[in-house]
């Protein structure tokens, strides 16, 4: 089955925020502040405004209204103080988006800037515990004697892995267009990983009851966390609109996206682990170190992976935040897990190989029966089955561990594997499912941002309503459609599978329809440890003489429950995968200390994975029943594919060189020196 | 200002553009052509790639004004009043896309790309008109970035298609990805 | 972006005698306009060189005449330039994109400018843009930027190191390419590497060139005999600006000696770095891997790493060592 949008895709005909026709629309071009930490002293926009096109000039010197509760991303134009480089501090509207641009040249704004802190190091002295670390789960666990733990080891391994800020940056620019009608109510075209919460929040800041605001996002490009959280964009468009009595479209520029759309915070991240002769663990420790904003506490959960992944009979996690002048990290792609594995499996592999031990190995040795800090059962894990299975396909089997002895001409080969894993949960959703000329619809607030959501939903329910595909029709991607939870954590397709499941089994029953809410059953998940686990092999070519390094084979092996749909989850594993490969040897955002913000940020400096990059990715799957997940009995698959990728590559550097990079990305210069 | 004419996806269109105006906006914010797509509007992702005259071009870098007398293909004007063009048609086969946003530059790319002959970076003959193996495809369309990583089957969707025209290598390239 | 008027030049002359103050020339766009975007460029005028008719590859005596508006593409594709300068044909297609390759123009591409992330930022204060205002890549990030000849050594109200980004003018340079050009002035040629310019007290004057002159052709000797070639080294595997890219060419007399060499560097300097000492060390010299060792030393031995990026020394010396033993006959 092919994605039911496919068509729309590929002939032009889908369209993304930007992308609607509306009479009389203006342009908004949101300003944004070139000091790092500071106060706005002075505003003057009358040059701009005498510019030809300008309608209006948003900003705080004439503060617009909006709500009480406003989140401090979202409160614009309140406030005369600067948090970070790149916050946005005024917003021209005009008749073209080259008359916006061009006026901001006329805008006269004077700063008092203040010495700004944008280093993020290991003893920071603002460094603190958070009362908890995202979503919410403890700063801090501890079980057993670790220092005993490590003391006792046979073998240990005591080292510092680092990783960089990286940005999400979806193909598709934030972008909006807002219209309001003449009652006082707002659509907003958004591009938006969740209608329902985007609407909320919207609402809110604007200081609207949510039935005032509608989010129509039928197609978006991508998002992997940047999109989850409502950003400014939303809220320039929402209020220049309702300035200029227009509808108007803001486009952030693929500049601005560096600053307002969130980024993953930098890690310090130090691990130490003790083994005993056998090589199971007597220790493990995992002391993360990283950043937030000075507005808002941003605490990504990087070390919760080591207390999930091996078993330990002492076993400590810490995370230290500290407050820079930055702006405000928020979700990409796999957070907590993404960085922490790296680390963590870099950590392990180090380990393997003081004990002398095969890397696959000695994961299964180190295998827990019961979820190692919460002591919880696995509703399932096959963590064993996917590095057995991976290891058969890759042909692991009588690899020479011994590090820089495989030569082909120019180039040093190596093998590297990791472990990935990813939490498997679900968040209430609401959907309805209606019988409808000789078919069914099925109507529920998700959101497609390019993981077939749409397909996925419709397989779901023509199986749920015992049907073929093509007599189902599902809507989403609008606030007006019954509540949706984010396509986020992995937790899209088993938050709304599970309603639209429910909705359709109502309507079975009913006739004609059926309204599902799984409120009260997502509240009753409990009693396990809901995770997708996955191995990952890599194989990498480096040229010791320049320093590149190439991947000429990725296989990720992963159990993750009923798979919906093939196709589309190959497709994101190996997405997932490839964007993994991107953070393992080119991904960074450089902070220039000098002015404070981030210099590289384009696609032209920031380096994603192309074409060129990408040879043999592949993605397998070993069958898994779990009963204790959703009717569909699956595990989310969007984010597992990048977490064991950088771990691999880096670890497979290091078989092929006998170099251990620590230090995330892997570029030529780290391998030169 | 200037007055410009230009053909697109074969129409006629005259036009009074402001110097400053890609070729890309005049697409999307005066035709209404929406198709192509803005990704960094500095000819770093591809995301904007059109046809100009045959050639594929970034038609954000490419001023509207500076486009008199052009012919100008976008994604929307790939496909026959019935079929669809054989790249689009592999792509939904070969699930070459997924969130879409790119997919119309990978397309008018993948369309420019299979008509120019000649070397590339990673063509070992420079006297060669090199056969389309999975290695040339990659480098060719490395213009095109694509964040949701569907370069594994874009590569494949292009294989088969250029094995169709009769450009690929014998080891079958388009095979690659159907496991 | 400032509001421009736009004309389309119908020939040189035409072309030269249009320009004013505020004018500058449009061949592809693919840097001017990205500039003019970021509002590094201002310009009030743009002329329209890229339908010269300038656009054709010609033999000239035993070389090759390119016009200026011949696309890199073209060029890159051109029989001539595969069979008989395949290092410049390597240098155009190690360079951007498919889609940027058949838009840039050939004079456009030598007259690129740096993509120093501070030059390219008007809210960040830089020598090259604005004299006097400082360069703040010497404490800031430099790790792609210059290790020689440069003038981080200099007040800082001169400083300046950044590099160029062309791959074909790097071919050039290696050449003894003659740049064709005509002016207010006047016509003239200037030969590779000398269009172009160490930052010295200047670093806003990357070329040679003056007000209104623009180029019309560049023009290739003879073939180089022996075996050339290009290589480049990026943080991807393409689509991405060079950290150190090499142009090579070696002749080598039947008793192993060098009959003759030339290298240039991209990567490294404000210049195609033409990498002259390196060459007459070589020249007569056995064409060992010693040898070359020795050369690439003797050129490099005046780079100047900045704290950052003393690894393209590293990178610099073993690329001319490994290509130079790639080309071995």
């Amino acid at each position: 089955m092919n994605r039911i949008e496919g068509r729309d895709k590929v002939t032009g005909r889908a369209r993304y925020a930007y992308e609607y026709p509306a009479d009389d629309v203006a342009y908004a071009y949101p300003v944004q502040s070139p000091v790092a930490r500071g106060t706005i002293t002075s505003f003057d926009a009358l040059g701009a405004l005498a510019m030809p096109g300008v309608i209006a000039v948003l900003s705080s010197a004439e503060p617009p209204e909006l709500g009480p509760d406003a989140s401090p991303e979202l409160a614009l134009f309140q406030g005369r103080e600067v948090a970070y480089h790149g916050q946005i501090v005024a917003a021209i509207v005009a008749e073209t988006l080259e008359a916006a641009r061009a006026a901001e040249k006329e805008l006269r704004i004077s700063y008092q800037a203040e010495p700004h802190d944008v280093r993020l190091r290991p003893d920071h002295p603002g460094l603190y515990a958070p009362d908890h670390v995202n979503p919410n789960f403890p700063t801090d666990t501890e079980q057993g004697d670790v220092t005993a733990g490590l003391a006792a080891a046979a073998f240990s391994v005591d080292a510092t892995y680092t990783t960089p800020a990286m940005h999400n940056n979806p193909m598709e620019p934030h972008a909006a267009m807002a219209v309001w009608d003449s009652a006082g109510a707002l659509t907003i075209y958004d591009s938006t990983q969740g209608p329902s919460a985007d609407r909320d929040t919207i609402a809110q800041a604007l200081g609207l009851p949510p039935e005032r605001v509608r989010v129509v996002s039928p197609h978006v490009g991508g998002g992997f966390g940047s999109k989850g959280t409502t950003r400014p964009h939303a809220i320039v468009a929402a209020l220049a609109a309702r300035a200029a009595c227009r509808p108007v479209k803001v486009a952030l520029t693929r500049q601005q996206m560096f600053d307002v759309t969130g980024y993953r915070t930098p890690t310090i991240q130090r691990l130490r682990l003790g083994a005993d002769g056998d090589g199971r663990l007597t220790a493990l420790v995992h002391d993360v170190v990283e950043q937030s904003s000075t507005l808002v506490e941003f605490a990504e959960q990087t070390a919760t992976p080591s207390r999930v992944m091996y078993a330990a009979p002492a076993l400590r996690t810490t995370h230290r935040l500290v407050r820079l002048d930055v702006p405000t990290p928020s979700w990409m792609r796999a957070p907590g897990e993404c960085p922490g594995m790296f680390a963590l499996e870099s950590a392990i592999d180090e380990l393997a190989i003081a004990a002398g031990l095969d890397p696959v190995e000695l994961r299964i040795r180190n295998e827990p029966g019961t979820e190692p800090e919460s002591g919880l059962p696995f509703s399932s894990r096959n963590l064993v089955g996917c590095l057995h299975e991976g290891a058969r396909r890759f042909g692991w089997e009588h690899r020479d561990p011994r590090p820089g002895i495989r030569r082909e001409g120019r180039w040093l080969i190596g093998t590297g594997v990791a472990a990935s894993t990813y939490p498997a949960r679900r968040r209430p959703s609401q959907a309805t499912a209606t019988v409808h000329n000789g078919g069914f619809v099925v109507r529920i607030a998700a959101a497609d941002i390019g993981t077939g959501a749409r397909t996925a939903l419709t397989r779901i329910a023509a199986q749920a309503l015992d049907t073929s595909a093509d007599r189902v029709r599902v809507e989403l991607g609008d606030s007006a459609l019954p509540a949706a939870s984010l396509a986020g954590g992995s937790m899209g397709t088993s938050s709304w599978g599970s309603a639209v499941v429910k909705a359709c089994e109502a309507m079975r029953k009913d006739g004609q329809t059926g309204h599902a809410d799984t409120t009260e059953d997502v509240n009753a998940d409990g009693g396990f440890a809901r995770h997708a686990f996955g191995a990952q092999f890599v194989e990498v070519r480096v040229d010791p003489l320049t320093g590149e390094v190439r991947v000429p084979r990725l296989l990720g092996v992963f159990a993750v429950g009923r798979v919906i749909d093939e196709t589309l989850a190959r497709s994101q594993l190996i997405g997932g995968m490839t964007m993994g490969l991107g953070m393992a040897l080119m991904e960074e955002t450089v902070m220039d200390e000098g002015s404070g913000s981030f210099l590289n940020h384009d696609l032209a400096q920031y380096h994603i994975a192309a074409c060129a990059d990408v040879q043999d990715i592949d993605a397998a799957w070993i069958s898994e029943e779990d009963a204790h997940l959703n009717p569909m009995g699956a595990k989310g698959i969007g984010e597992i594919g990048i977490v064991g990728t950088a771990a691999a590559v880096a670890n497979a550097v290091y078989h092929a060189t006998g170099r251990r990079v620590r230090d995330l990305p892997i570029t030529p210069a780290k391998l030169l020196d | 200002m200037g007055e410009i004419t230009l053909r697109v996806n074969g129409t006629p269109r005259s036009l009074n553009v402001d110097s400053r105006t890609s070729l890309l906006d005049l697409l999307r914010e005066h035709l209404g052509l929406t198709g192509s797509k803005n990704g960094c509007d500095h000819g770093q992702c591809g995301a904007c790639t059109v046809l100009i005259d045959g050639r594929r071009a970034n038609s954000c870098l490419a001023l509207a004004v500076a486009q008199d007398g052009c012919d100008v293909t976008t994604v929307e004007g790939l496909a026959g009043e019935e079929t669809l063009h054989p790249l689009q048609a592999a792509f939904i086969e070969r699930d070459a896309f997924q969130c879409g946003y790119c997919t119309p530059g990978q397309l008018c790319s993948a369309a420019g790309m299979l008509d120019e002959a000649g070397p590339s970076a990673v063509t070992e003959d420079l006297a060669s008109d090199p056969a389309l193996t999975a290695e040339e495809i990659r480098e060719r369309m490395s213009g095109n970035l694509c964040r949701c990583g569907a370069y594994v089957n874009i590569v494949a969707a292009v294989s088969e298609v250029a094995a169709a025209g009769g450009r690929a290598a014998s080891d079958t390239a388009a095979a690659g990805a159907s496991r | 972006m400032r509001p421009f008027e736009y004309a389309r030049a119908r020939d040189t002359g035409d072309a030269v005698a249009r320009f004013r103050a505020g004018t500058m020339y449009l061949g592809g766009g693919t840097n001017l306009v990205d500039l003019m975007r970021l509002g590094v460029a201002e310009p009030d005028y743009l002329v329209d060189v890229s339908r010269l008719g300038a656009d054709q590859i010609e033999p000239s005596g035993d070389g090759l005449l390119i016009g200026a508006a011949v696309r890199n593409s073209d060029l890159a594709a051109h029989p001539l330039v595969r069979e008989g300068y395949p290092m410049l044909a390597r240098a155009v297609l190690a360079g951007a994109s498919g889609q940027v390759r058949n838009m840039a123009t050939v004079g456009g591409n030598l007259l690129q400018r740096t993509r120093c992330s501070y030059f390219q930022d008007v809210s960040k204060p830089c020598n090259k843009r604005q004299p006097g205002s400082g360069c703040p890549a010497i404490s800031g990030d430099h790790h792609s930027l210059a290790i020689l000849g440069h003038s981080a050594g200099l007040n800082e109200a001169a400083q300046c190191v950044a590099t160029h980004p062309s791959d074909m003018a790097v071919a050039l340079a290696a050449l003894d390419a003659l740049v064709h050009i005509t002016g207010p002035d006047g016509s003239r040629v200037v030969v590779m590497p000398g269009l172009h310019r160490l930052p010295g007290d200047e670093p806003d004057r990357d070329t040679v060139l003056r007000p209104g002159d623009l180029i019309t052709a560049v023009e290739l000797p003879p073939p180089l005999p022996g075996r050339s070639t290009y290589r480049k080294v990026r943080e991807r595997a393409s689509f991405a600006f060079a950290l150190v890219s090499l142009a090579a060419a070696l002749d080598v007399n039947g008793d192993g000696t060098v009959r003759g060499c030339r290298l240039a560097l991209g990567g490294v300097a404000h210049v195609p770095w033409r990498a002259a000492r390196a060459e007459r060390t070589l020249t007569g010299a056995p064409a060992t891997a010693e040898e070359f060792t020795r050369a690439a030393d003797a050129e490099l031995a005046e780079a100047e790493p900045l704290p950052r990026n003393g690894y393209k020394v590293t990178l610099a010396r073993n690329l001319i060592v490994a290509t130079l033993q790639e080309l071995l006959p």
